[in-house]
């Protein structure tokens, strides 16, 4: 019999403090909603969570490493586009 | 059903009911409750580390430390009650590690071994969807202990059976091979399924003071949850009538004295151990 490996699921948890969903890991699972279920059995273990996506790992697409200089380097030469010239207001949250 | 219509749970009905059961008899049902979650949770403990896959490793390995801290709950609760009667009651250790198979009480059910993966998932599918059915109804108890430590249990358990029916509608419409180990699994336990709807004077004297469930009321609703999921996995519904009984009064099968002898030997050979 063929044995074929379950996919790779992309692991991200929305946690009590925080708005977005942030990535914490991946795991193998025959499908969507098992995944799900992993997902809360291997990382919201410990009252993590509050949410949980998954994603397939094929269906996510990434940037190269070597397209890093192009990618990146621009940014690093503009500091004027950082935040940091004004104060930042109290009541503004989630920054 | 059959049974006698609901008293209602007033107070001067939890004042009076005590005079009609007994402790000694309501000692004897938490054990019940309390040894068909420990049996499992060391069935499913034998799983760890050998599980298909890692994830499903740990998703099971979970599923048995829910149950394991359920029987806790219930053992130390039993203990309580066998305090009233007896002068001094056992403590959960003494009462898990230091009873022998015949003092038992748990379904026949769980304490069978664990053989193949559809084995283990066949045996939760059974259970969970029963033991989910039974919380509902003991989160409305007299006994306001019972109502408590269901209504924790529930949220575990509801959990545990939406699991099981996972794999079960995975494995029998999976593969022709998984499919064939899962309608295999369902049809040999099946002969221990009528045990959890079969109550004996104890529990339906119980279960009229409004302290325990009347199991027999719960088959219809299991029976629509058994057909829906294995009718949803292609699976055949098994209809053989004839089934065994035994464990509520300590009449096992062969493997339970075979599994406690690996759970209790350390507290045996070492006998008030503690780490």
């Amino acid at each position: 019999m063929e044995r074929s490996e379950w996919p790779l699921w992309e692991v991200f948890i929305r946690s009590q403090h925080g708005l977005a969903h942030k990535h914490v890991g991946s795991l193998h699972a025959p499908d969507s909603e098992m995944a799900i279920k992993n997902a809360r059995d291997v990382y919201t273990r410990r009252n993590e969570g509050v949410s949980i996506w998954v994603v397939r790992s094929a269906d996510i697409t990434a940037t190269s490493p070597d397209a890093k200089e192009p990618l990146f380097e621009p940014a690093n030469s503009k500091a004027y586009r950082h935040p940091t010239f004004f104060p930042m207001p109290d009541e503004v949250k989630h920054i | 059903m059959n049974s006698a219509p609901r008293k209602p749970c007033t107070r001067e009905f939890i004042r009076t009911f005590d005079k009609m059961t007994t402790d000694e008899q309501r000692f004897d049902y938490l054990l019940r409750l309390a040894d068909s979650d420990l049996v499992l949770a060391q069935r499913l403990g034998e799983w760890i580390g050998h599980g298909p896959v890692l994830e499903e490793d740990i998703a099971l390995t979970n599923v048995g430390l829910d149950l394991l801290g359920q029987a806790r709950l219930w053992l130390a609760y039993a203990g309580e009650v066998e305090a009233r009667f007896a002068g001094a009651g056992r403590s959960e250790d003494a009462l898990a590690f230091l009873r022998d198979s015949g003092e038992f009480r748990n379904l026949l059910l769980v304490e069978q071994p664990n053989g193949n993966y559809a084995d283990t998932m066949a045996r939760q599918f059974y259970f969970d969807a029963w033991h989910r059915l039974l919380l509902v109804e003991l989160t409305r108890s007299c006994d306001a202990r019972i109502a408590e430590i269901a209504a924790k249990a529930l949220k575990e358990v509801t959990y545990h059976a939406e699991r099981s029916a996972d794999w079960v509608i995975r494995l029998g419409d999976g593969t022709d091979e998984s499919h064939a180990k899962m309608q295999a699994a369902i049809d040999d336990l099946w002969m221990y399924t009528g045990e959890m709807f079969d109550p004996d004077e104890t529990e339906v004297a119980l279960a009229e003071d409004r302290i325990a469930c009347d199991v027999r009321a719960l088959l219809p609703a299991w029976r629509g949850t058994i057909t829906a999921i294995l009718t949803e996995a292609t699976l055949t519904v098994p209809e053989r009538e004839w089934m065994q009984r035994g464990g509520k009064h300590g009449v096992h099968t062969e493997h339970l004295g075979r599994m406690l002898s690996t759970m209790q030997w350390m507290q045996r050979a070492y006998p008030g151990a503690q780490w």
